[in-house]
């Protein structure tokens, strides 16, 4: 960490160097991302800890559809990709592609979603209800706060998009989105746990 | 959403300010009012938040510690008959529930709110609606957790909450929701709290002021911000289990359904486990500015201090499982818990030591402030001796669940957490409102908190080893026992303590109205002190520094008084605090901007009960209560952190608005 700080003198500007030379922001931003990785790592515990207890109902290996649900991974993290090329579009003060690449990215995000949302009636048809057994409470819990997740991100995705157009947001376009780039990002990487985790590995 | 906060820019690029920026993006009028109830309700100023969180944290600890009386009373005579065993479970629950999350940790964050950014030369937190954000919701969890003594009872199955007691069999009052919901409003407080104050300790310091020449007690927030920021998501998953069980018919804690009742005793205490260190680091980082400014030496060691606070922030989340040490967990486990507990002794160890050694053979002033300092090392090495002793499996099983837990926790957050608390009262009280509390009444105050502390939980350990349960209703004379090891006499001892206990209390708030109606005024720098806060006026102007220092040692203030001989190694004063503020204000900065108030903390943290309540009796309302959440999100997110003159009707004048954004 760098011992001298600059400062300059507040003439009306903006602008001030930060001791670390990171904005408040996106240290923030980190920082938030950290403690989610124990609220998942929790949630995870959890269903690892339950998914082999099923007093009624479904077992686990008897509900994935495996290749359904990697097809949507596959949509997630392929939104990673389109997040970055928004990021990228904004540091260049392209608005119309950070429009663009912002609105794939949250349409991918929603596929995703519609992809669980589908799983969850699928998996419920086949007798896997909330409350069946320790097994469904703790897939439901883990796999919903995740889609919760996503869907918090798609609305900040297309809140960004209005902003962009109308242009008013306060403050720096590029890092508004990069923040909420390193969100999505992060999100997608939890799943990537999650999905190796509680669908690949058998229980 | 705490995402757009705050303009900035990119590499030297000035981004220019919004073309259009009309009252209409944050959706209200802003808020102007620099007096009066309104400058309070709207403020985003750390200054008037700290003292909003002890106000609140007060008010609180009078409740809980009416409640603590309450319980003593009961077990003051045989067949106690003040409660019932209903509301005795209540009682004690509460009792803690308060004490620890609307007590202590919200008067450890006023003091972290208040002076941190004064210690550390800042004019302002990182986010600064957040902090207001933060203190509006904490205020809301306590309120709404102590709604469900009126709503059919509150909650009863221990602050630990233990399964199967919080389940709908035993606990079937919606005070178990009300406990739960109102501990995750708590939670979004400390986690957003914990975010803001890191970055404002990393990006906001004063130049030239590296970590190590961080004030302790800044240091040691730091590290208790770090264990909120990972621990407060632990809970909420347990919080977040509970519930569903509660009210959504998931079978999370439930055995009979196959579930593992460990499950939530583990979530629990790598939570509550790194939570006390939560409570006590920050008295440590009081007594640690305290100890060396009355005793006019450096603190002893300051590195070892400030290693030994991060060395008990790490090895704070290896413990937790002694707290599990009577529930089965197996050879391994509790050997390897054991080991890291009596591990963990070591840091706290040394600062005692070095509490210790920054006594020796300094200009001792026994002060009000000193005298509480000193009460903390020797309750609290008491406590931690106890402490001690859990980590021996063996005799641990043996105190579990007994009064002698009580003793050691009450040693340890009562003479540890709460004598650093009101240390830091007395120390700082002058800085915060300009007026130095009597220290005839703080010695008294001092005296009786002690003599009062130590009959209420001393005899707790005898009464402990004897047998005594934890969270027991009643004692009977027939089962008293003789001699001196008779229950009957230690727990009458007890409960006259409390009362003395109670009085030494009420003595500080006799203390503190005789304080804000006399007319002296506090000295500058009443107590020679040594950090920045003290080069400040008092109460500190808005803007905290007329001009931002620039930091050369530990303890700056002090090296800007004192100057030592080359020869003789003394120190010798060099200017005074008043010649040193005199400069400030000669080369003050012209424009200082500060960030504007907002409606928008007060407004989205009341969301979040009307949401809860919802939760527990009405799903429809906490859907409404869920729609404005996310219309004041977007009014937060819209409204610019620093206030466009256009904001302001009528538009400001040139002079209101020099006050705009702080250093970013």
């Amino acid at each position: 960490m760098s011992d001298v700080a600059v400062h300059e003198a507040d003439h009306g500007t903006q602008g001030h160097t930060t001791t670390t030379g990171l904005s408040n922001n996106k240290v923030g931003m980190w920082l938030f991302l950290g403690s989610e990785c124990l609220l998942f790592g929790g949630l995870i515990s959890t269903y690892m800890l339950y998914r082999g207890r099923v007093s009624a109902g479904p077992r686990p290996g008897n509900v994935f559809d495996i290749p359904f649900t990697s097809v949507s991974s596959f949509i997630l993290l392929m939104s990673s990709l389109t997040m970055v090329l928004a990021v990228s579009a904004a540091q260049n003060r392209d608005d119309r592609g950070t429009t663009l690449w912002l609105s794939v990215t949250a349409l991918l995000g929603a596929t995703f979603v519609g992809g669980q949302v589908y799983e969850f009636t699928a998996m419920y048809n086949e007798g896997l209800g909330f409350t069946t057994s320790l097994f469904g409470s703790s897939f439901y819990t883990l796999t919903g706060f995740h889609g919760v997740h996503v869907t918090v991100g798609i609305i900040m995705l297309m809140s960004l998009v209005g902003i962009i157009k109308r242009s008013t947001i306060p403050g720096d376009k590029a890092e508004v989105v990069e923040l909420i780039g390193l969100y999505w990002h992060f999100v997608d990487v939890i799943w990537i746990v999650i999905f190796t985790l509680v669908y690949l590995i058998p229980a | 959403m705490a995402i757009i906060e705050r303009p900035v820019t990119t590499q030297g690029v000035e981004i220019a300010p919004p073309a259009t920026p009309s009252r209409a993006q944050g959706g209200f009028k802003r808020p102007v009012s620099t007096t009066g109830w309104k400058s309070w309700l709207f403020t985003v100023d750390h200054k008037k938040l700290g003292i909003m969180y002890g106000v609140m944290a007060m008010f609180f600890f009078i409740l809980g510690g009416l409640e603590a009386v309450l319980i003593r009373l009961q077990l003051a005579a045989p067949n106690g008959k003040v409660l019932s065993a209903s509301v005795y479970n209540q009682m004690f629950t509460m009792h803690a529930t308060t004490m620890v999350f609307l007590f202590v940790m919200p008067m450890a964050a006023a003091f972290a709110n208040y002076f941190i950014p004064l210690q550390i030369g800042a004019r302002d937190v990182a986010f600064p609606r957040m902090n207001a954000f933060g203190f509006w919701c904490i205020l809301g969890a306590g309120i709404f957790i102590n709604l469900s003594w009126f709503f059919g009872g509150a909650a009863d199955g221990g602050w630990f909450m233990y399964a199967p007691n919080s389940g709908p069999i035993f606990s079937p009052s919606h005070g178990v929701d009300f406990w739960a919901l109102g501990l995750q409003i708590a939670g979004i407080a400390s986690l957003t709290g914990a975010i803001n104050l890191i970055v404002t300790v990393l990006n906001m310091r004063a130049p030239g002021m590296s970590l190590m020449k961080m004030p302790v007690f800044t240091w040691l927030q730091l590290v208790v911000q770090f264990l909120l920021l990972f621990a407060v998501p632990v809970i909420t998953v347990a919080l977040f289990l509970l519930s569903f069980q509660r009210n959504f018919g998931a079978t999370f804690f439930d055995v009979s359904a196959g579930a593992d009742p460990l499950l939530w005793q583990h979530l629990f205490w790598i939570f509550g486990h790194p939570e006390v260190y939560i409570l006590v680091l920050p008295s440590f980082g009081i007594i640690s500015e305290v100890l060396p400014v009355f005793s006019k030496k450096p603190l002893f060691g300051y590195p070892f201090v400030v290693f030994s606070g991060a060395a008990i922030g790490f090895v704070g989340w290896g413990v937790w499982a002694h707290h599990m040490f009577a529930s089965g967990l197996g050879p391994v486990s509790v050997a390897v818990f054991s080991i890291s507990t009596m591990a963990i002794a070591i840091p706290t160890g040394v600062k005692i030591v070095n509490w210790t050694l920054t006594l020796w053979g300094g200009k001792l002033r026994f002060t009000a402030a000193m005298h509480f300092a000193i009460g903390l090392i020797v309750l609290f090495t008491i406590g931690g001796l106890s402490g001690v002793t859990h980590s021996v499996a063996p005799s641990d099983t043996q105190q579990t669940d007994t009064y002698y837990i009580v003793a050691h926790f009450h040693y340890v957050l009562f003479g540890g957490a709460v004598f650093g608390l009101f240390s830091g009262f007395y120390y700082w009280w002058p800085k915060v409102f300009g007026k130095t509390l009597n220290e005839k009444l703080g010695k008294a105050n001092f005296w009786f908190m002690v003599i009062g502390m130590n009959m209420t939980f001393g005899p707790m350990h005898i009464l402990g080893l004897q047998g005594q349960p934890r969270r027991m209703y009643q004692w009977t004379e027939a089962r008293a026992g003789e001699g001196f090891f008779n229950l009957a006499f230690w727990n009458q001892i007890a409960s006259i303590g409390s009362l003395i206990l109670t009085l030494g209390i009420f003595l500080f708030i006799v203390n503190v109205i005789k304080t804000a109606r006399s007319k002296e005024r506090a000295p500058l720098d009443p107590w020679d002190a040594r950090t920045l806060e003290w080069m400040t006026s008092s109460p500190p102007k808005e803007h905290n520094f007329d001009v931002i220092p620039t930091v050369h040692h530990l303890d700056e203030f002090f090296h800007r008084k004192y100057e030592q001989d080359p020869v003789t190694h003394e120190y010798k004063q060099i200017a005074t605090a008043e010649e040193i503020m005199a400069d400030q204000e000669a080369h003050a900065d012209k424009h200082i901007h500060m960030p504007s108030p907002s409606y928008w903390p007060i407004v989205l943290a009341a969301t979040l009960p009307v949401i809860m309540i919802g939760v527990i009796y009405s799903i429809p309302v906490a859907i409404v209560g869920g729609i404005f959440l996310v219309l004041a999100m977007f009014g937060w997110a819209l409204e610019p952190s620093t206030a466009p003159e256009t904001d302001f009707d009528p538009p400001a004048s040139e002079e209101s608005t020099k006050e705009l954004s702080p250093l970013v």
